[in-house]
């Protein structure tokens, strides 16, 4: 825990903003080739982020300074969320500072002032955006944290890094994991809103939920948003990875174990973006106010496994 | 009795005088006063005419105004004069109220005054021009355009309440669409109230067509809707060759049916996949889009044209058809209905589809014939209204038209609709070209004679469309209008979406898919 744990952590966290756009090409590109189309290259969201750095940033004559600092506290908040979440290695000082709650409050923070800036310009998209997604957070937190308490109670700390030892070090398949996992992969389609809950690449300004609070942004307001947005997907693809499947990861901060550690993760980032990319495929965005049901069925799975937990693990 | 007879006695009966009437070719008509016009509606309706258009004309220094009523396959035109000074009617919206918009155009247009029409704001006139310029009355000076005034201040119908409010969509969409501007009344998520304004892509399509010669009309005609430019043409050379009595020799007639099947075949399946796409399901859009690519590369390739535009010409077609590229149709025939058969199957039972399009859009059968629904919006709410099949032109007089009605009337059903009407263009077209006839592919049009009228009635892929056309005295055109079947679409997406969700619109709008440029005119 030294300046090689430091300079470990910052190189994690690039880790996250240089390959977040990757993971979305990706998951497009493997879409489009189970549509039978040629698609675009993996690079695309990255020169979307680049083309949108360049451009001219045009603000709303009603926006007031709330507007302009969100995609700045978005893009903070998301990165530092994604700091603590271990992607490489497990005993980093990032990790040790806080734990998998705070990773919820930031995500929550950042949320709070994108939908305080969909409001903020007036316009009945970014108020519907922000009614929405309100109401799909309102559902996913709590499942978010019952899959948390879960996985907490077994490993007996709220720290991820913590939590992934223990699971690297009493790897057993468990009914709770099980549940947990299941209730996780729900609540992070949801928050990343992807299909079936959110549609990342419509067109319909009519049915948008993250698309509609960023309606008015340009230029390196909006990279930022998209940015922070692939850097989200890529945090709960990281932490169904490490948390559920965390063999490959690093303990030690050594080179050899990090390199390691990068490969473990892209392979594991892969499978899971090809599964994204095949669920998105086969199924239709669902109706709105079928997203309640849906968000109901993660806690519920997560409710599960924490009574599961209880009864069948526990007493041992 | 004949069904003109018929009405004629009833409205003898209460007191309203008519006269036959013989100035539009091959189509029974009766003349009443303009003051009549509005009671002759009620009396219609009683009687269940099916209210199919209306249209206002100036000839001999009166204003006529035109109604065509339909009832199983028969047709009947009304129609009443007033001077041109004071062109006072009566109003037809009270009694069917899909007549609103259409009799707005023509008082935006032509100075027709509706002492009883229920709704005095303008339609088809944006701000660019004045309230009392009216561009088609022969009155009117000649304006020259300077720049457009942007249109604002219309005044929406608003409703009030606790959590109501109003989300304005348009005319500028986020996606690549025609433009037009829709006006939401919701609470929470739930659609109260759905008002449209098109007028976005107001050409002066009635305009443009007068002093053109007939093929010049048709190269318009086909450019009414760009989705609908066999439709169109077929339809106003139809009125034309109405008019003058022209006869279309067999083999033209069975082609034409071959490019408006071609043409339904083309906008069925793109719709049916963009519907898909509408409620996130992008597999479908791109294995449609594929399809209607190669479709449109084909009609490139025979018909010259990838939308067909330019392929009907008066008294025929423009392309004759080699037994190769007859073999080369058939062939693309059999592929695509192979191609369709698994992908519609999908369509049909796939869950999470069926969870999005099933009682979305409920248009209700009584709804959809009091707005005179026809196409597939009427077809999937009860209506069996099918040209083809009620009142058959060649070459369709000898073909088996089965007309796919379903009763449910929201999205999957117009999906299906959609789906049955692929499946039967495809047989229609193979059994056009094994029956295709020897001959000529178009016959010369005589001269018509001075004032000259003629209606032409197309089943298009959206529905019955119409096409009026009247001569002047050196055999161009005085006055073309046509009656895009998207007039009955508009009012009943405003119907359908009532109790809906904001973001179902999208997928409820592209089932019914009204043509914006079809009615902008």
């Amino acid at each position: 825990m030294n300046t090689a744990g430091i300079a470990f952590s910052v190189l994690q966290g690039l880790a996250y903003v240089l390959l977040a756009p990757l993971l979305l090409g990706w998951v497009g590109k493997v879409k489009a080739t189970l549509q039978n189309r040629r698609g675009a290259g993996v690079l695309q969201p990255a020169r979307n982020v680049y083309k949108l750095l360049g451009k001219e940033t045009r603000v709303a004559h009603t926006a007031s300074p709330l507007f302009r600092i969100t995609p700045y506290v978005v893009f903070v908040a998301t990165l530092l969320a994604a700091a603590i979440v271990p992607l490489l290695a497990t005993n980093l000082p990032s990790a040790a500072v806080a734990d998998i709650i705070v990773v919820a409050g930031l995500l929550g923070l950042a949320r709070f002032f994108l939908a305080l800036a969909g409001m903020d310009v007036g316009t009945a998209f970014g108020g519907m955006g922000a009614s929405r997604e309100m109401m799909v957070s309102s559902f996913a937190e709590p499942a978010l944290l019952m899959a948390v308490f879960t996985l907490a109670w077994s490993a007996h700390s709220t720290n991820l890094a913590g939590i992934i030892d223990h699971q690297l070090s009493d790897a057993r398949l468990l009914p709770s994991m099980l549940f947990a996992l299941a209730s996780l992969v729900l609540v992070a389609v949801a928050e990343t809103g992807r299909i079936p809950v959110d549609n990342p690449s419509t067109h319909l300004e009519l049915t948008m939920i993250h698309e509609a609070m960023i309606l008015e942004y340009s230029g390196r307001h909006l990279a930022l948003l998209e940015w922070a947005a692939q850097i989200r997907l890529m945090l709960y693809g990281a932490l169904i990875a490490n948390i559920f499947f965390p063999w490959g990861i690093a303990t030690r901060p050594s080179l050899l174990a990090l390199a390691m550690g990068m490969a473990a993760i892209v392979g594991k980032l892969l499978i899971l973006g090809a599964g994204l990319a095949l669920s998105e495929t086969v199924a239709a965005k669902m109706r709105f106010f079928k997203t309640p049901i849906f968000l109901s069925l993660a806690f519920l799975l997560a409710l599960i496994g924490l009574l599961s937990h209880v009864i069948l693990e526990s007493g041992g | 009795m004949s069904a003109k007879q018929d009405l004629g006695t009833q409205l003898h009966q209460v007191g309203i005088n008519t006269r036959s009437y013989s100035g539009v070719a091959n189509l029974p008509a009766l003349i009443i006063s303009a003051a009549d016009w509005g009671p002759a509606a009620a009396v219609a309706k009683a009687q269940d005419w099916r209210w199919a258009g209306s249209w206002a004309d100036t000839d001999a220094g009166r204003m006529h105004l035109y109604a065509l009523l339909a009832q199983g396959g028969e047709y009947l035109l009304l129609t009443a004069q007033a001077p041109l000074e004071r062109p006072e009617f009566t109003s037809h919206t009270p009694h069917y109220p899909a007549a609103d918009r259409l009799e707005r155009h023509a008082r935006d247009l032509f100075g027709v005054i509706y002492s009883d029409h229920p709704d005095g704001r303008r339609w088809t006139r944006h701000q660019a021009w004045p309230q009392d310029w009216h561009p088609l009355h022969p009155a009117a000076e000649v304006r020259t355009q300077g720049r457009t005034a942007a249109d604002s201040s219309y005044p929406f119908i608003t409703l009030r309440g606790d959590g109501v409010f109003e989300i304005p969509v348009g005319p500028v969409h986020a996606g690549i669409i025609e433009p037009g501007h829709f006006r939401f009344h919701a609470a929470g998520e739930t659609v109260l109230r759905l008002e449209e304004r098109l007028g976005y892509t107001h050409k002066g399509i009635e305009a443009l067509a007068v002093g053109r010669n007939p093929a010049g009309l048709l190269h318009l005609a086909a450019r009414v809707s760009g989705d609908s430019a066999v439709t169109h043409a077929w339809a106003a050379s139809q009125a034309m060759e109405r008019a003058v009595g022209a006869t279309v020799p067999p083999r033209a007639l069975a082609l034409r049916g071959l490019l408006a099947e071609r043409e339904r075949v083309a906008n069925h399946i793109g719709d049916i996949g963009a519907i898909c796409n509408d409620v996130g399901f992008a597999f479908a859009q791109v294995q449609t889009s594929r399809l209607r690519e190669r479709w449109q590369r084909r009609n490139r390739e025979i018909f010259g044209h990838r939308l067909l535009m330019d392929s009907v010409v008066p008294g025929g077609v423009a392309h004759d058809l080699n037994t190769t590229q007859i073999t080369t149709l058939r062939a693309d025939h059999a592929t695509l209905r192979q191609a369709v058969e698994p992908l519609f199957d999908i369509f049909d039972d796939h869950p999470s589809l069926e969870d999005r399009l099933v009682t979305t859009g409920h248009l209700s059968a009584e709804d959809a014939g009091a707005l005179g629904c026809t196409g597939y919006v009427g077809k999937a709410s009860g209506q069996a209204l099918d040209l083809r099949h009620d009142a058959p032109y060649a070459p369709y007089h000898e073909l088996l038209i089965n007309v796919p009605v379903q009763s449910e009337g929201d999205v999957a059903a117009r999906v299906r609709v959609r789906m049955a009407e692929v499946h039967m263009s495809l047989d229609l077209m193979d059994h056009l070209l094994r029956t295709l006839p020897v001959g000529d592919i178009h016959a010369p049009l005589p001269n018509p004679p001075a004032a000259a009228c003629g209606l032409g009635l197309i089943e298009g892929w959206r529905g019955e469309t119409l096409a009026f056309v009247r001569f002047d005295a050196s055999g161009c055109i005085a006055r073309y209008f046509p009656r895009d079947a998207s007039w009955f679409i508009w009012p009943a997406l405003e119907r359908l979406i009532h109790g809906n969700i904001v973001a179902d619109f999208p997928v409820c709008n592209k089932s019914v898919n009204g043509s914006y440029a079809g009615v902008d005119l």
